[in-house]
């Protein structure tokens, strides 16, 4: 499957909705919590056990994004979009047929395994399309759609649940939900895979097969994993994504902690309220964030994330429990900064390695996502139970998780700040044949093989 | 001569506003519907 070029006249602004339908499908992983409770009563399973096909998932999600990278560059957005629509339908059909049949290891299969393939791929399928179409704003149009992952889980966690409430929450039941989500989104996703289109190529190669000089850097996915602003930049989307997982994975009972000695206790009802507003400003964070580092520059924008970042979260532990209204709007502002440091990262490889290969690098980037998601809850969890032993309650039990937190938004500020343009040495154009003139196909063929 | 000039003319450049409306609607509606859900649930940090 050859990338399909646009034809004259093509809009560019039939992009991003093909690359929303596919991230707006993916998204739903974050929903996955959906299907526990009915899938440990009908199969019997502890609440390890059911989280087993999420958890396969992202691992995959990881896996696939990391080493499918340049397959996805060298075939295209289609075939791409292509393969993360049959893997992601085909994980829910798979699921349909372990939870009809009682099989507990289909669904982990289907829906971590094979589903987990078409998260990864679908993930990264879009963006070095998107950075091609907008290299005057590829702050906002990636995070368009990385905006859709997030918006992704919103869609389906009602959408399941409404459809688990008039199915049943029996096998059968279970089976009918997952045969639905496969063949709804494998249509919803169909319109990326027909809409998505590459930008006409511009006359960069001469008729004698030497490159004229191309505007910015070209660094290959395999040459970015030998520089060191691959790895600066890995360790601060790791810092960031870990800040924001420490508000995340603990934000409902964080709130009741903070406020549990004071006389105006949280409900409930009211923390499930707070984890909605957190995602609508982690939402909100990946397309505005990531649009305002169109206008301010990416180092600067990462500066506010991790300089800011600290800032907030000193703010909720020296003032957090003493005012409502102060803890929820600096947790709203840390998850904004979560959402616009995902958001942001494309864009970010495309100034420091150029378009060639930005998808790809984008995937290997990734594993800092995989590690933070560990990090994270590990992190608070682990902390927030010590603190618990040694008989500490409310605010007291985050007080360490907190200064950790700040501890790795100040490594990540310093990495960011360690940020140089490549060296020229990376560049494509620096495999240099005889008479010293560039060989960008030679060196593609080499990067290749 | 002629028959070369008219070869040159570009060519017809097809509308695609309608084809934008109805892929931002495909993705649009079900955000739409995402979002209002999440506010209905959002309010309730200030109601209860």
């Amino acid at each position: 499957m050859s990338p399909p070029i646009a034809p004259v006249g093509w809009s560019r602004w039939l992009v991003p909705p093909a690359a929303l339908s596919i991230h707006l499908s993916i998204g739903q992983a974050y929903a996955w919590s959906v299907f526990k409770p009915p899938l440990e009563d009908a199969l019997g399973l502890s609440g390890t056990q059911s989280a087993l096909p999420f958890q396969l998932g992202i691992v995959m999600l990881g896996l696939s994004a990391a080493f499918g990278g340049t397959l996805v560059e060298r075939r295209g957005p289609r075939w791409a979009m292509t393969v993360a629509l049959v893997c992601f339908s085909s994980g829910f059909l798979l699921s349909a047929l372990g939870a009809a049949t009682g099989q507990f290891w289909l669904i982990v299969f289907g829906y971590g395994f094979v589903g987990g393939i078409g998260l990864g791929i679908g993930y990264i399928s879009p963006v070095s399309t998107l950075i091609k179409w907008f290299p005057d704003r590829p702050g906002m149009a990636t995070g368009i759609a990385i905006m859709g992952f997030g918006g992704g889980a919103l869609i389906a966690s009602p959408w399941s649940a409404q459809m688990l409430e008039s199915f049943g929450s029996d096998t059968s039941g279970i089976a009918l939900a997952f045969l639905v989500h496969g063949l709804s989104y494998a249509v919803f996703m169909l319109l990326g895979v027909l809409l998505v289109r590459v930008p006409r190529p511009r006359a960069e190669e001469r008729a004698d097969g030497r490159a004229t000089a191309p505007a910015g850097p070209r660094v290959s996915a395999r040459q970015a994993l030998r520089t060191p602003q691959f790895w600066l930049l890995w360790v601060v989307l790791c810092t960031n994504v870990t800040a924001g997982i420490g508000i995340l994975e603990k934000a409902a009972p964080m709130i009741t902690d903070f406020f549990a000695d004071t006389s105006t206790p949280v409900s409930a009802t009211a923390a499930a309220g707070f984890v909605a507003l957190l995602s609508a400003a982690n939402m909100a964070g990946r397309i505005g964030w990531s649009s305002t580092s169109d206008l301010i520059g990416r180092k600067n924008i990462y500066r506010v994330y991790l300089g800011a970042g600290v800032l907030m979260y000193a703010l909720i532990a020296v003032a957090g429990s003493s005012s409502k209204p102060l803890f929820v709007l600096c947790a709203l502002v840390i998850l904004s900064f979560y959402g616009g440091g995902f958001a942001t990262i494309p864009a970010y490889l495309k100034d420091l390695f150029g378009t060639y290969q930005v998808g790809a690098i984008h995937g290997r980037l990734l594993t800092a996502w995989s590690t933070a998601g560990v990090l994270g809850p590990l992190i608070v969890n682990w902390i927030a139970d010590r603190q618990e032993e040694a008989g500490k309650h409310g605010a007291e039990l985050y007080g360490t998780s907190l200064l950790i937190m700040m501890g790795l938004l100040v490594i990540g500020f310093a990495a960011n700040e360690l940020v140089r343009p490549v060296h020229p040495s990376h560049h494509l154009d620096a495999v240099t044949p005889e008479k010293g003139a560039p060989d960008v196909r030679r060196h593609q063929q080499s990067e290749s093989a | 001569m002629s028959d070369d000039t008219s070869s040159q003319s570009p060519p017809e450049v097809k509308d695609r506003r309608p084809l934008i409306v109805f892929t931002w609607l495909w993705v649009g509606t079900p955000l739409a519907y995402g979002l209002y859900e999440l506010f209905r649930k959002a309010t309730q940090l200030f109601t209860d």
